[in-house]
């Protein structure tokens, strides 16, 4: 099958690869790239698992071909966390307050919440549910998983202080 | 005691969190090709020709396997739940001669990628001749029914009775009876991650190596070795980072041969991740039962005797498990209840479905239902409360530990407890009285509100054993290699806390290894709630092996009684004089074999333990559900929920919760969302998340979950019960009740969609 080139800047570092026209985004991401990070759990757009930004926006990386990407910059769990040492305060409040369990579905969960988080640093309850409601958990029954991005919230309204600031709901 | 009983951050997270965790479909082996299996389009048919000709043919194509490659092919074995008579509807790895549900395996393609796999399966192509099919399990028993395995007349492979008391002059004594069928929906664990292997075959070695077994490690290693005529010591199995269980994954499947066999028959490493498609089709469903029960009640309220009648709907073959979730309704549809006279007649049917096995609380979440609806229903026809029905008939505390009478399958001694306290509580704590109220007040309004309670007893901590072995490496750290699994439910973290207490050192000087079959000889896994409770015990045993080993050889090093010795931090030393002290490093140092070894002691200091109990303990609690039916569309909302569970003991309280609510979310799913349709020709219905709905974060309620440590179980050292399915036991139990309460009828099946629903309020209205 032929080819296509494509270049795509992920994580902020541009990428060059040949693909067939028929491979998945998703496929991309985890073969091509090697950044397995990104979960497959369904093939058909429902599950959230392989959910990454594209030019900032969450898409489920199985719904998409990877030479419609090209050009695109893409942002992929491995590139959250600002070093190998340091979490993201999304990664950190997920840790402390459990709210991951086996973690497959966590990458897409925590990207969602990363473009929550750009729209609105201050959500409630319902809109966190709301925009989660997209990935599916088939652990954690999803509270710490609203708690952990509530925090988080506030985590980074407080420029990395733990200072609660007020609900909305 | 530091660690246990605290909310120790899960050491499993960083790496999953960070996208660096290996799940198997991340594994890259040099020179690995891709999987695609063939599956039957057809319920039940005969197996005419396979042609693989074209398939073959197609660029990038490795090979195509059927059973024609695969000679002297034998079934897979039950590794549990061995009922006799079932083992004469076990599965080949591959249809033979015949399929017998949608999804069974045909053929394997083997290929450059998953593309051209998939591309290749197209191009198989598989003769059929149609058989009827009988797809419910009455149905399957009658005259008229096709045979689905030659050596099954009947369709009915096993069946069993148990019985207590007399049941036949208890009923007759009765002053009211419930006569009632009952049918609980076919759904399925259905993990996040579907399943996974990679096979590689090391001819230079002689050594298969697979990657992605996990939940029976051990066991699925003695079973591959089994089938394939390799020896155990030929095979390495390594347990990957895993996507949640739930019982369904990590069972011996066909594909558990399939794969290894085409790595070692094409010399390639093979990986194989299934779909989600194969995986709703194929990975085994759960929870299909139909109940004809009688339960015989005095007027004031004590029961008197209850007798059941259950078809088990396997599907088209008997599976690993066995018979385990009717052995388990069987044993546990008495519940909380003191029940003098019962008796319980089971039937296990073939029908032309996806095989069954279990699904957390596998058989318990159907038996729940089904007494707790039984109970409401007599509550409601003797003019009592439902919780004053419950107090009067749950055994007491001073009752345990309590018989529930015989079962040849299935233990049956309930450990310790308060159940009626427990329910007690819960009821104070949701202020039941009140909540009753503003229910009748919202019913007064045209409001559908309604209050429902499930009590349940789980059973946990499976024996008949389990492995572990501690050690001291050369750093000092505490290495514990132990033979259950992870599936995600963090395990690592609660047997480091137990570990890091036992030995009294820094839980950073902690590892734990599991899941690889070349580190750790022994396991028996993880399932039914066992992890905590036999790899728990059995790594205190070792570690206190250890533990006297190490202060022998520090009483032998520094000249001092052992008596006079004490271990704190990670180091032992004399009382008194704590500048005399050795530490784990240094001891381990010591033990090291060569001429400078005491005398008397042999080498290293790692010791093993087998942890053995042919009893199990019984954690217990309480469901609440309040809901809001939506008399327009069916629809149930969840308006608050309350799971109350003693669990013994907490190794993690924060990793307890965690449980409580991920049960609690499948079970919601299961009470109201999750179904596996079938047509009428056996074939599913439910092939996607487009039609098998799982609940999403807006069909979940936060709900209120206590734990409580009140009734630790006698059992083992620790005095853990397990924690893994009290979430989900009684939901579809407590959420019938709910609705029941708000419409004023009476629910007799799951789940809860809205069609049904209608259908019960039409009912109700023309009664």
């Amino acid at each position: 099958m032929s080819t296509r080139k494509i270049t795509v800047t992920v994580n902020g570092a541009e990428q060059s690869r040949e693909v067939e026209p028929r491979k998945l985004l998703s496929d991309f991401i985890r073969d091509d790239l090697g950044l397995t990070g990104t979960h497959v759990g369904c093939e058909h757009g429902v599950c959230g698992a392989c959910t990454v930004l594209l030019n900032g926006d969450p898409v489920r990386s199985c719904l998409m071909f990877a030479v419609q990407a090209d050009g695109a910059e893409i942002d992929t769990v491995e590139g959250l966390a600002p070093d190998a040492d340091t979490l993201h305060p999304l990664q950190e409040k997920f840790q402390e307050r459990h709210g991951l369990q086996c973690g497959f579905c966590t990458p897409g969960i925590l990207l969602t919440a990363r473009a929550l988080l750009r729209e609105n640093a201050d959500p409630g309850e319902t809109e966190i549910r709301e925009w989660i409601s997209g990935n599916l958990c088939r652990c954690t029954g999803y509270r710490n998983v609203v708690t952990a991005i509530r925090e988080a919230a506030e985590l980074m309204s407080e420029g990395g202080a733990a200072t609660p600031v007020p609900r909305k709901d | 005691m530091a660690y246990i009983g605290s909310n120790v951050k899960r050491r499993e997270d960083v790496p999953l969190l960070r996208g660096i965790g290996k799940y198997v479909g991340d594994i890259r082996r040099p020179g690995m090709v891709h999987a695609a299996v063939l599956r039957s389009t057809r319920a039940h048919a005969r197996l005419v020709a396979i042609d693989t000709a074209a398939a073959l043919e197609l660029p990038g194509v490795v090979g195509v396997l059927t059973v024609a490659d695969m000679p002297g092919l034998k079934t897979i074995p039950m590794r549990t739940g061995q009922l006799p008579g079932l083992e004469r509807s076990q599965q080949t790895p591959i249809a033979t001669d015949r399929v017998r549900y949608v999804g069974e395996p045909v053929a394997v393609v083997v290929a450059r990628d998953r593309y051209v796999a998939e591309d290749a399966l197209e191009l198989v192509e598989v003769v059929y001749e149609d058989l009827p099919a009988v797809i419910d399990a009455r149905t399957s028993m009658g005259p008229e029914a096709p045979r689905l395995h030659d050596a099954v007349p009947g369709n009915e492979p096993a069946g069993f009775q148990v019985e207590t008391g007399d049941v036949k002059r208890a009923l007759s004594e009765c002053d009211l009876i419930i006569e009632q069928t009952f049918e609980t929906n076919r759904h399925a664990a259905v993990p996040l991650e579907t399943r996974g292997l990679v096979a590689e075959y090391d001819e230079s070695r002689a050594m298969l190596t697979v990657w992605g077994p996990t939940k029976m490690t051990h066991t699925n290693w003695r079973i591959l070795s089994e089938l394939s005529g390799l020896p155990q010591s030929a095979i390495h199995f390594i347990e990957p980072a895993v996507g949640g269980g739930f019982g369904a994954r990590g069972e011996f499947y066909p594909e558990d041969f399939l794969i290894p066999f085409a790595a070692m028959h094409f010399r390639v490493p093979v990986c194989w991740i299934e779909d989600r498609s194969e995986h709703l089709k194929s990975t085994n469903h759960s929870r299909q039962q139909s109940y004809r029960v009688r339960l015989g009640l005095r007027n004031d309220g004590a029961i008197a005797a209850m007798d059941a009648d259950i078809l088990f709907d396997m599907g088209g073959y008997t599976r690993t498990h066995g018979g385990v979730p009717i052995v388990s309704s069987s044993a546990m549809l008495q519940g909380p209840l003191r029940i003098p006279n019962y008796r319980c007649q089971i039937h296990c049917v073939l029908t032309n479905k996806t095989p069954v096995g279990t699904y957390r609380s596998p058989g318990r979440y159907e038996a729940n239902f089904v007494r707790e609806r039984l109970l409401d229903m007599a509550s409601h026809r003797l003019g009592l409360d439902p919780a004053e029905l419950r107090r009067r008939n749950m055994i007491r505390p001073e009752e345990m530990p309590y018989d529930l009478g015989r079962n040849p399958y299935h233990y049956n001694v309930y450990d310790s407890g308060d159940l009626p306290g427990q329910l007690d509580a819960a009821l104070r704590h949701m202020d039941y009285e009140e909540l009753q109220r503003r229910c009748a007040a919202a019913r007064a309004e045209g409001r559908a509100m309604g209050v429902g309670i499930g009590c349940f007893v789980e059973t946990s901590g499976i024996g008949p054993w389990e492995y572990a072995r501690v050690e001291v490496g050369n750093n000092g750290n505490v290495v514990l290699y132990c033979g259950i699994n992870s599936v995600g439910q963090g395990i690592a973290t609660a047997l480091s806390q137990i570990v890091a207490d036992e030995m009294c050192v820094s839980i950073d000087d902690v590892r734990v290894v599991h899941g690889d079959t070349a580190k750790v000889p022994y396991g028996n896994g993880s399932n039914a709630s066992r992890s905590t409770v036999m790899g728990g015990s059995a790594a205190v045993g070792a570690c206190r092996k250890v533990k006297d080993k190490l202060m022998r050889l520090a009483s032998a090093e520094l000249e001092i009684d052992a008596g006079d010795l004490e271990l704190a931090d990670g180091r032992i030393s004399a009382r008194g004089t704590p500048e005399r002290s050795l530490d784990f490093a240094a001891l381990a140092r010591l033990a090291l074999p060569g001429p400078a070894l005491a005398r008397g002691f042999a080498p290293g200091i790692s010791e093993e333990d087998f942890f053995a109990t042919d009893k199990r303990p019984f954690p217990y609690g309480v469901h609440v559900a309040v809901v809001e039916v939506d008399r327009e569309t069916g629809i149930v909302e969840i308006l608050d929920y309350l799971v109350m569970e003693d669990v013994g003991r907490k190794i993690n309280p924060m990793i307890v919760e965690g449980q409580m609510a991920g049960g609690l979310a499948q079970g919601i799913g299961g009470a109201l969302l999750e179904e596996f349709v079938f047509d009428q020709d056996g074939q599913p219905q439910a092939t996607s998340f487009m039609d098998y709905l799982m609940p999403t974060a807006m069909d979940v309620p936060r709900g209120q979950l206590i734990s409580t440590e009140e009734f630790p179980s006698p059992h083992n050292p620790l005095g853990v019960k397990g924690a893994g399915e009290g979430g989900i036991t009684a939901a579809g139990a407590a959420l019938a009740n709910a609705v029941s309460n708000a419409l004023g009828v009476e629910v007799t099946r799951l789940p809860l969609k809205p069609g049904y629903v209608l259908e019960l309020m039409d009912a109700a209205e023309k009664h």
